[in-house]
């Protein structure tokens, strides 16, 4: 009954939007066959190649999968603090 | 020439032997001709929910390696005529078969039976392997849950691999209730998770577990919730057009009355 509550007052997610968008990330990392220890040594390679060109926030640096449609997509969020050199 | 259909998911304890046992009692209720074949070697099952477990002599190990004829090993259910099955070997295990001998064991039988049913192992090793290699069609069933859903789309990954599998969803033990709640993905959740054909949803059932303790598939039981859907997906496999009815919530008194009274609810 509180949970009913809490739901309506829109204080927690119906349980099952959770699942699925755990599943949605889950499968994403099966599906591109790229384990989440994969996934960090792809975002440490990119930063580590990107700084040379330039200077990386590298708290706000961003990389995952995004699904559109049919297709997936690797999307990197890489915010630059300023140009080097 | 029959057609095969193997029944797998992957994650184990979904409902799989379950599913083949209440398909293959349908399809014979029907009057189509059916053999199982339970390939879950080393664990079978299928012979204890049939209730056929005390008239094994040969199993499938033996008619591999011919120490037995198909004919002699197939046992006769005496409830449906047209209704047979090849236990698994219980002593030994999945490495005792090839992809190869099963396809052409499944051969051997589509020749003789309309549908050739084969109940995989859980995994996706050698036993799931074995059992899909004869299959023409794949039946994944999945129960509405995270675990399940992800090695079912693992599962639909790998026979998509092989090709000529098409995949086709089962969506076991659904509990309206909880997804009127929204405490559990509802069947267009599912669908658009793993983006294959609806061939049938069943819903939790008590009757299931009373069926199973008593061997007798719950197709037989025409009052059985879980038994209209798996004769609903055995219409479906015969080539009907069978909608899928909403899902109903099993809670109101006067629906538990006309339960008893025997009237479909």
């Amino acid at each position: 009954m509180f949970d009913l509550f809490a739901r309506v007052f829109g204080r927690e997610d119906a349980s099952k939007d959770v699942a699925k968008e755990r599943l949605r990330l889950v499968l994403m990392h099966d599906r591109g066959s790229l384990s989440p220890q994969a996934l960090e040594d792809l975002k440490n390679d990119l930063l580590t190649v990107i700084s040379k060109y330039l200077d990386i926030d590298q708290e706000g640096f961003q990389v995952d999968f995004s699904r559109h449609e049919e297709s997936m997509a690797l999307v990197a969020n890489i915010p630059i603090k300023r140009r080097r050199g | 020439m029959g057609e095969a259909i193997v029944i797998t998911s992957g994650k184990g304890g979904v409902g799989k032997t379950t599913t083949t046992a209440n398909i293959g009692a349908g399809l014979a209720q029907a009057g189509s001709k059916v053999a199982l074949i339970d390939a879950d070697i080393g664990l079978r099952n299928l012979d204890v929910v049939m209730g056929l477990e005390n008239r094994i002599v040969y199993d499938l190990v033996d008619v591999v390696e011919g120490f037995a004829k198909l004919r002699h090993a197939l046992i006769k259910d005496k409830r449906f005529e047209n209704l047979q099955l090849l236990p698994a070997a219980q002593t030994r295990d999945k490495t005792a078969v090839s992809p190869e001998q099963m396809k052409d064991l499944v051969e051997t039988m589509k020749e003789e039976f309309d549908y050739v049913l084969i109940d995989s192992p859980a995994g996706i090793e050698q036993g799931f392997k074995n059992a899909v290699a004869g299959a023409d069609k794949a039946l994944v069933v999945a129960t509405p849950e995270v675990s399940s859903v992800r090695d079912a789309d693992r599962i639909i990954g790998l026979l998509e691999a092989y090709e000529k599998h098409k995949p086709y969803l089962i969506i076991n033990r659904i509990r309206p209730a909880m997804v009127k709640r929204g405490d559990m993905m509802d069947i267009d959740d599912m669908i658009e998770i793993l983006a294959i054909e609806l061939i049938g949803v069943v819903p939790e059932d008590e009757a299931i577990v009373i069926s199973t303790n008593r061997g007798e598939p719950a197709v037989m039981n025409p009052n059985s919730r879980a038994g209209e859907a798996y004769r609903q997906i055995t219409r479906r496999l015969r080539g009907e057009e069978v909608p899928f009815p909403k899902l109903e919530e099993e809670s109101s008194l006067f629906g538990r009355i006309r339960r008893m009274m025997g009237l479909k609810g």
